[in-house]
């Protein structure tokens, strides 16, 4: 960044090539890649351990319910997707206490797709008492999309009792809007 | 009628700009300038085409079209005007068209620069403006075409250009209007500072692969762009702060960045920009990374090109869930082919492009340029990884994991510290030759002097957490070395040349503006990172139900609730208003409004909430709820916000470096002038 107009001397600030060239050029070489390597290697650690730390599991409520009598989401920090029931929808604004119930959707495009689009499988996933459900509970102001057939992803845990406590709740309204507007996260 | 011109107009475009890559293709090959410059007058041409569809939609839009499926999705009758301007880019569609219409924009009016030393390099930047800008318009005409008009048959509604069968046209009386989120004047500003800074990058990657086709090896493609690259980088850095800014007044929750995909799409160009700009300066000061900045222009080509069609289709929060975009495979092919062919392109000329100078010290400047390259990769690898994560992990072990927004403060906090110590230190070193010696003689100064932030810090209550301690005095450091720059060659001048202070401080910036342009800027991006840390680290909250009259803690503010007001508005919407007043300290310092909007006719609500802003801290309350019958209790969450003020302040001193920087130029400097300070 050293002044921007002198194009003419680009090398004016400094020695001239080969004058103080103690090192031979593969040594210093080495010595760089070396050190980019490190860094490069410090970052990787840096994701990978951050990904491991903060792995969320994305499942379906269908898929929930049989790992979790399978017993293999001990303590896991889960994602889940599904359908908002919307007479299930419980607020105590007292306590911030947000209760409702999900139903199952879909997670593969394909069988989306094959239902007709997302806003008919969340219709269908409401209006069908045989799908699987799965009580949330939240704490936090009640969002302003929470509605029924509104697509809820879900952040949290599940805990014995089968209720899935969320610390984040993200929702979308599919039948209006297209957009991506970023979700409104709690928490 | 102005559907059909505006179609048919965007159906000319795409036949002229293809005409225009053809005819610059041949005109090449048979060194005949006569089709060159038809070629460039194609290109001419295809800004006042876009204009007249543009200009369609606008007017479709503005008098209440419903026919047209795009006008009766995005737009509605209580919609005020300029809201219906912007629902242009309200959706996709919109936002392509309009996208195109600035690519036209600026590849004409780079059109109009003086070629005549790099005449050779003309047919190849019209060749790639033209490719992208036709690839845009398919996209428009084919899959998603905002013309398309609503037609009920027997059976459905149909949506096409022309009457199906035995259909009539459909006309809403009404249309559903734009999201009532982005019912906001941020929201009318964001998306096209975003797509400007999107749209302004394709013109340096043009004259990149231009330069690659030719076999220039030189950096005059650099030299060229350099400009343009400094706007399309401010344009893109507003976006995102103007988007940061709508979340963090509008979506009600107390913060402005989610790490959410489509965010992150929009960032991912910013940081190969960002490493892009700096590392162009070692091409230029030491002919040296000259396949590395080929390869970050070619990655924020193709990361713009991604950003664009992922900000408006949702295709990664899609790949569980969303609606699915006919588009989004045409996309990907896009992108694979041009990453391809432009890496290609790099490894064929490689040898060309090989540089005569080699790194020689660790503390060089040119090797702090390097490093702060590696940590912009790294944060765009992160980030990448975390988006695309998902997908990875469902296909290696068919479990789908994903990763929220700790797994990106974790992973890229360090990141972003290292690039504060580099702002710090790098300055300060010299290029070529730099021991750590010599560098550490002009650190000392700086070094010690910003430590007395540290008992600063302490004395204000601050010792936890140990990172946060850290990150002010970074901050400090940071500011301490940038003033000392501006100090020392301010004075160096003022003696040399016997003009006072302040004279001296205004020619040395004047005289080299890229590199105090330079410093400006990393004092703004230090002021957002103060704004950051406060609100990242510092945030605290608290919630409740209060009567008329009671009131809420937090730290040393207190909020009381004096009122509800309920009424209906002209455009639509029922307002909830509350009135709380704000105390500090047990002294009141102001009242807030924060209010519920219920929009009737997308049957949602939007939170507003109240902030009261100072350069210590923001006190920032949300309505959650109120009882319609008595009004007399209400819930709210408060947030403290410390700090998120420079946030904002950081952004406008930003746009004043990069005027700085890249304000243009009265006369060519002689070349004495320029060995003032060196």
């Amino acid at each position: 960044m050293q002044g921007q107009t002198n194009y003419s001397g680009v090398n004016n600030d400094m020695p001239e090539e080969n004058q103080l060239e103690t090192n031979p050029q593969s040594s210093s070489k080495t010595k760089f890649i070396i050190g980019g390597l490190l860094i490069v290697a410090a970052i990787i650690y840096l994701i990978a351990s951050s990904t491991s730390k903060s792995a969320q599991y994305f499942l379906t409520v269908e898929e929930t319910l049989q790992k979790s009598a399978a017993g293999e989401l001990d303590g896991r920090n889960l994602r889940i997707s599904g359908a908002v029931i919307g007479d299930t929808i419980q607020y105590d604004s007292e306590t911030l206490k947000l209760t409702f119930t999900i139903a199952h959707v879909p997670g593969d495009n394909k069988e989306i797709k094959a239902e007709g689009g997302l806003a008919a499988v969340l219709h269908n996933a409401v209006s069908d008492p045989d799908r699987p459900r799965l009580q949330v509970i939240y704490e936090g102001p009640l969002p302003d999309l929470l509605q029924n057939e509104a697509q809820a992803i879900i952040t949290g845990y599940l805990q014995e009792d089968g209720v899935f406590y969320a610390d984040e709740l993200l929702l979308k309204c599919p039948t209006k809007y297209e957009e991506a507007v970023p979700g409104q996260a709690g928490g | 009628m102005a559907a059909d011109i505006g179609f048919g107009s965007l159906f000319i475009t795409l036949i002229v700009a293809l005409y225009g890559v053809g005819a610059a293709i041949y005109g090449e090959r048979n060194k005949d300038n006569m089709w060159v410059d038809s070629a460039r007058n194609a290109m001419l041409l295809t800004f006042p085409l876009l204009t007249i569809s543009v200009a369609s939609l606008i007017y479709l839009l503005v008098t209440d079209q419903y026919q047209i499926a795009y006008v009766a999705r995005v737009s509605s009758r209580s919609m005020p005007v300029y809201l219906k301007v912007a629902a242009l880019w309200g959706s996709q569609a919109g936002s392509l068209v309009f996208w195109s219409w600035l690519l036209a924009a600026f590849a004409s009016a780079v059109t109009l620069r003086k070629w005549d030393r790099e005449r050779d390099l003309l047919p190849w930047v019209i060749v790639v403006s033209l490719g992208t800008l036709a690839f845009f318009l398919v996209m428009n005409i084919f899959f998603e075409n905002p013309f398309a008009k609503l037609w009920q048959t027997a059976q459905r509604v149909v949506i096409a250009m022309t009457a199906p069968e035995n259909a009539l046209p459909l006309v809403p009386r009404d249309g559903q209007g734009l999201n009532p989120l982005l019912r906001h004047p941020g929201m009318v500003i964001h998306p096209p500072m975003q797509y400007l800074g999107f749209v302004a990058f394709i013109i340096p990657y043009a004259f990149a692969m231009a330069s690659l086709i030719t076999g220039r090896a030189d950096d005059s493609w650099i030299r060229i762009t350099r400009k343009w690259t400094l706007w399309a980088w401010l344009f893109l850095s507003l976006g995102l702060v103007l988007g940061m800014r709508w979340a963090y007044d509008v979506l009600g929750w107390g913060g402005y960045w989610g790490w959410d995909p489509v965010e992150i799409s929009a960032f991912m160009p910013w940081l190969t920009g960002t490493a892009f700009l700096h590392s162009v300066m070692i091409q230029e000061k030491r002919v040296m990374f000259k396949q590395w900045n080929m390869v970050l222009i070619i990655l924020t080509y193709d990361l713009v090109i991604f950003g664009t069609f992922l900000t408006r289709s949702g295709v990664l929060s899609s790949v569980h869930s969303f609606a699915q975009s006919a588009i989004g495979p045409l996309f990907f092919v896009f992108i694979a082919l041009t990453l391809t062919a432009s890496l290609g392109l790099v490894l064929y000329r490689w040898d060309d492009l090989k540089s005569k100078n080699s790194l020689k010290s660790f503390f060089s400047r040119e090797a702090l340029f390097l490093l702060n390259n590696l940590l912009f990769l790294g944060i765009l690898v992160a980030s990448f990884w975390g988006v695309i994560f998902p997908l990875i992990s469902e296909l290696a072990t068919g479990q789908k994991v994903t990763v929220g927004p700790p797994f990106y403060e974790r992973a890229t906090a360090p990141l972003f510290g290292g690039l504060m110590l580099l702002m710090g230190v790098a300055p300060l070193a010299a290029w070529g030759y730099s021991s750590w010696k010599t560098l550490n003689r002009s650190l000392v100064k700086p070094f010690f002097a910003s430590l007395t932030v540290i008992p600063v810090t302490f004395a204000l209550g601050i010792w936890q957490p140990w990172y946060a301690v850290l990150a002010f005095w970074l901050i400090g450091f940071v500011i301490t070395v940038t003033i000392c720059e501006f100090w020392r060659g301010s004075m160096s001048r003022a003696r040399r040349f016997d003009e006072n202070f302040f004279a001296a401080l205004w020619q040395l910036v004047k005289r080299h503006r890229r590199r105090y342009g330079g410093y400006i800027i990393h004092l703004s991006m230090i002021l957002m990172a103060l704004g950051i840390l406060g609100i990242e680290v510092f945030q605290a909250e608290t919630q409740g139900t209060i009567a008329q009259g009671e009131s809420l803690q937090l730290g040393v503010y207190s909020m009381t609730y004096e009122r509800l007001d309920n009424f209906d508005t002209d455009d639509g919407r029922n307002l909830a208003r509350a009135m709380v007043s704000v105390s500090k300290n047990g002294k009141e310092v102001g009242k807030l409004y924060p209010r519920r909007d219920y929009f009737y006719d997308s049957q949602q609500f939007v939170t507003i909430p109240g902030v009261r802003s100072t350069l210590a801290d923001d006190f920032y309350v949300i309505l959650i709820d109120w009882k319609p019958i008595s009004q007399a209790g209400a819930t709210f969450k408060i947030y403290h916000n410390p700090l998120v003020k420079w946030m904002w302040i950081g952004a406008w001193v930003f746009t004043f470096g990069i005027l700085v920087a890249a304000w243009p130029e009265k006369k060519p400097h002689s070349p004495r002038q320029t060995r003032i300070r060196s």
